[in-house]
């Protein structure tokens, strides 16, 4: 295995690394060119500190991009969707200040891919699943091409927002490259992660000599988080789930006062009414339903996949701080060749403490970003519950109405008599 | 439904809202005639259970009701004096309105609330001595009670006074009427079929109605029951965000205040859909006595069949003696008749016979006469009486079920406000997380 710390190039070229070879490939510097930010861990610490502090002025976003204009593309050999990738931009290291790029879903992997493997302790937002699981007929149905857009377009919105990872020099190429695939070199890339995951399984079942206290405690939110997230999930779909039930049931019920009605005289007229407004209220409930859908269930499923990213992610911290105690006892127990074995060691330890200063700032902010989306929509959706009920009220309220004046008339009516 | 008088002159239980319906029925009912209901509040104030042993000596657990009376006099004068009081079980109230339906078969004779639990959403106890069923029971058989005491014809009968006056007794005297036959005949003609020739169109239309009323509202209840049903579902799913927000709200530092007391919310709007749906039922309760009255107005309408049918066949009766005698006393005979075969074949009776014949025939006929006059008599005092009474039935249904939508819809709001305050509680917990 190589000591030497690998000089990390960013412009795009893949490095040249054996399969056997330790795949990691990181920074202490995670920069690309031209980046005015500061090198050194602590300093890059205090930068994400700050940024927990004050939020993050709106009016200093610099980069905005969007995903839409899903397109099928038909070739010989496959099918599938190309989405529009618009870019605009103030930042100097963009040659220009928009740009327009068509990518499909692989270039998006590739990316990710390529942003993990630069910044392996570094929070990147996870993409959409490539499958889904429960029973879809078609792959490229209007409700999955629907979601994956705007879960691509979260994904590439939060690396924009990263003060580290938007820097990066495989972003630009995604954004701007007219023709993505000569960047993408099919190779050690994915082979790299595949490596580094069974390796990574490899050292936790080892173990480690003693996780850092911040890391342990961050290990068994990870863990908490998981769980709950997913029960809120499984939650909410199961309301969905019962109000579409529901909403059958008044599909039925509404249209049994409008029979009803077909048969009666003085009484016709407020069964109607009646069927008038259990339809109106049929209709509120299947918005609401879709609301949940649109907004609540989406987010939730994010965070769900960011839990399984935190958790790869301290993997390869401890990975990281395995492959440094094992090289340190090597170097103890060895007699010669201790010069050398030194810088190795040296080298693993600031790698072993860069990626955790990176861990620790990224993980501030990430937890500042999960507070913020999970908060938005959860009082989104309690405004939409508000919403709901009061469209109801509305409905049944205007038939009291109806009815009141009906009965004054009668009454009038009566007294004229 | 007919407002219990007690809710506005005793004024005990106060979780009823005065039904404006209510309201007015009874004092419809007051207006009509020398109703009983002027002259006696009537109400059924408790249920207790009771022991003892049954027909066929098996010891059973049974409901008992409290009937208090009090004249109106007392009341108005006000004075605090206690209500006369009895107890009596469903099975009279049965009794009581089986005496009814037969002695007057012109009168849409209100339903007593339901045997047993119908139409019934799954979580809602199906058992007749759930305590929710039994509440339910009292106020129905207390809503028959008005309704029949405050019907102008109804009102005058004896053995309703003494229902509701005599606690020990009661049935013998109903038996002593000799109800019972007619009610075994009585039952016999409702399912029977006879072909009429002439029938009242209005009584026609108004069968035809009951059929549609009938079919439509036990359509309306089941379907109810199922979205009941459902949307129980939807609430109680919320009471896992409860529990899950609180184990959440134990690992975070920020937000968990914020997930705690959303949590509880969460449960609250869980929990609250349980009093909706009780509440709901007595909508329900208002279906089911206008489903229970559909049938009601059949019987009087089949009635009406019946009492033509007897007519036609007294006068077609009454024809074929006619007939008789004729061929009798002119020798042609134009009919068929064993007496002509025997006649023919054996040779003509001795004149002695023929007299007596003649004689039996004659007294024959005038009881046919009378006969068809009785029948013609009470055919058209049904139809008028009938009429009538529906007419009042009518108008009642509609008020009352005008009423009930009315109801329904207060419900639907009171779970909208309900609604509205629980998600804005828990929004304002979201945004402090």
């Amino acid at each position: 295995m190589s000591g030497q710390t690998v000089p990390v190039d960013y412009s795009g070229h893949m490095l040249d690394l054996d399969e056997d070879e330790d795949l990691e490939v990181f920074s202490k510097a995670p920069v690309a060119d031209g980046n005015p930010m500061p090198n050194s861990p602590s300093s890059m610490v205090n930068q994400f500190r700050l940024e927990e502090d004050e939020p993050q002025d709106v009016n200093a976003k610099d980069l905005f991009i969007t995903v839409d204009n899903p397109e099928s593309h038909i070739t010989a050999i496959e099918t599938f969707i190309m989405y529009r990738v618009l870019t605009k931009t103030t930042r100097s290291e963009f040659d220009s200040s928009e740009y327009e790029v068509h990518r499909r879903y692989q270039d998006f992997l590739w990316l990710r891919s390529r942003l993990e493997e630069t910044h392996p302790t570094l929070i990147v937002h996870p993409l959409p699943e490539k499958f889904v699981m429960k029973g879809m007929v078609e792959r490229f149905n209007d409700d999955f091409i629907h979601t994956r857009r705007k879960a691509l377009h979260r994904f590439l919105n939060k690396i924009s927002e990263h003060p580290i990872l938007s820097y990066n020099q495989h972003f630009k190429v995604f954004l701007t490259a007219e023709e993505l695939t000569s960047h993408r070199k099919q190779g050690p890339g994915f082979l790299s992660r595949m490596g580094e995951t069974v390796r990574a399984v490899a050292n936790t079942v080892r173990g480690l000599k003693s996780r850092p206290e911040e890391f342990a405690a961050m290990q068994e939110y990870v863990d908490d988080f998981s769980n709950k997230i997913c029960t809120v999930d499984k939650v909410t779909q199961r309301i969905i789930k019962e109000e579409r039930e529901y909403l059958d049931e008044l599909k039925q019920y509404g249209p049994m006062y409008g029979q009803w009605a077909e048969s009666e005289g003085n009484l016709a007229e407020p069964l109607k009414a009646v069927a008038s407004c259990v339809e109106r209220c049929g209709k509120e409930t299947e918005e609401h339903a879709h609301h949940l859908s649109e907004v609540l269930v989406p987010t939730l499923h994010e965070y769900i996949l960011c839990a399984e990213t935190l958790k790869a992610v301290m993997r390869r911290r401890d990975h990281i701080q395995a492959e440094f105690e094992a090289k340190n006892e090597a170097l103890a127990s060895r007699k010669s060749e201790q010069e050398a074995l030194q810088e190795e060691v040296d080298g693993l330890s600031d790698r072993m403490e860069g990626s955790n200063e990176a861990l620790k700032g990224d993980w501030f902010r990430w937890k500042a970003g999960m507070r913020t989306d999970l908060k938005s929509a959860f009082v989104s959706s309690a405004e939409k519950n508000v919403d709901y009920y009061e469209k109801c009220l509305a409905v049944w309220e205007s038939f009291l109405l109806s009815q009141r004046a009906e009965s004054s008339d009668q009454q009038d009516g009566e007294d004229v008599s | 439904m007919a407002e219990d008088g007690r809710d506005e002159l005793l004024g005990t239980d106060g979780d009823s809202e005065p039904l404006v319906a209510g309201r007015s029925l009874r004092n419809k009912g007051v207006e009509q005639g020398c109703s009983l209901l002027r002259r006696m509040e009537i109400c059924v104030a408790e249920a207790e259970k009771r022991s003892g042993r049954n027909t066929v000596n098996m010891q059973e657990i049974f409901t008992v009701y409290l009937i208090e009376t009090r004249s109106m006099e007392a009341v108005s004068e006000g004075h605090n004096s206690a209500p006369d009081s009895l107890w009596r079980r469903y099975s009279e109230f049965e009794l009581l309105r089986s005496y009814l339906i037969v002695t007057y078969p012109h009168v849409v004779v209100a339903p007593l609330p339901e045997k047993r639990a119908e139409f019934v959403w799954h979580k809602l106890s199906a058992d007749n001595m759930d305590p929710d069923f039994v509440e339910r029971r009292r106020v129905g058989l207390e809503n028959f009670l008005v309704r029949v005491a405050s019907h102008s014809v109804l009102s005058n009968d004896k053995i309703l006074y003494h229902f509701l006056t005599e606690e020990h007794g009661w049935r013998e005297v109903v038996y002593e009427t000799g109800f019972q036959a007619k009610a075994e005949s009585r039952l016999r003609a409702l399912s029977a079929t006879f072909r009429v020739r002439n029938t009242d169109k209005r009584f026609m239309d108004m069968k035809h109605y009951s059929d549609e009323l009938q079919s439509h509202t036990s359509q309306l209840l089941r379907a109810r029951a199922r979205v009941a049903d459902r949307l129980y579902g939807v609430f109680k799913v919320h009471g896992n965000y409860g529990r899950v927000f609180s184990e959440w709200s134990a690992i975070e530092k920020e937000m968990g205040d914020g997930l705690q007391s959303a949590g509880h919310h969460m449960d609250a709007y869980a929990a609250s859909i349980d009093d909706i749906l009780e509440e709901e039922e007595h909508y329900a309760d208002q279906l089911k006595e206008y489903l229970s009255y559909a049938e009601a107005l059949r019987a009087v309408c089949r009635k009406h069949e019946l009492t033509q049918f007897e007519l036609e066949m007294a006068s077609q009766d009454l024809i074929s003696k006619k007939q008789q005698r004729e061929e009798l006393a002119t020798g042609i005979v134009r009919t068929f008749s064993f007496k002509g075969m025997t006649n023919k074949l054996f040779g003509q009776e001795a004149p002695e016979q023929r007299e007596a014949r003649l004689k039996l025939l004659e007294e024959l006929i005038a009881e046919g006469e009378d006969t068809v006059k009785e029948k013609t008599v009470e055919c058209q005092e049904h139809v008028e009486r009938a009429w009538v009474d529906m007419q009042r039935f009518e108008e009642q249904k509609d008020k009352d079920l005008r009423e009930a939508l009315i109801n329904y819809a207060v419900m639907q709001i009171s779970m909208c406000k309900k609604g509205i305050q629980v998600w804005s509680n828990a929004k304002e917990c979201f945004i402090k997380m």
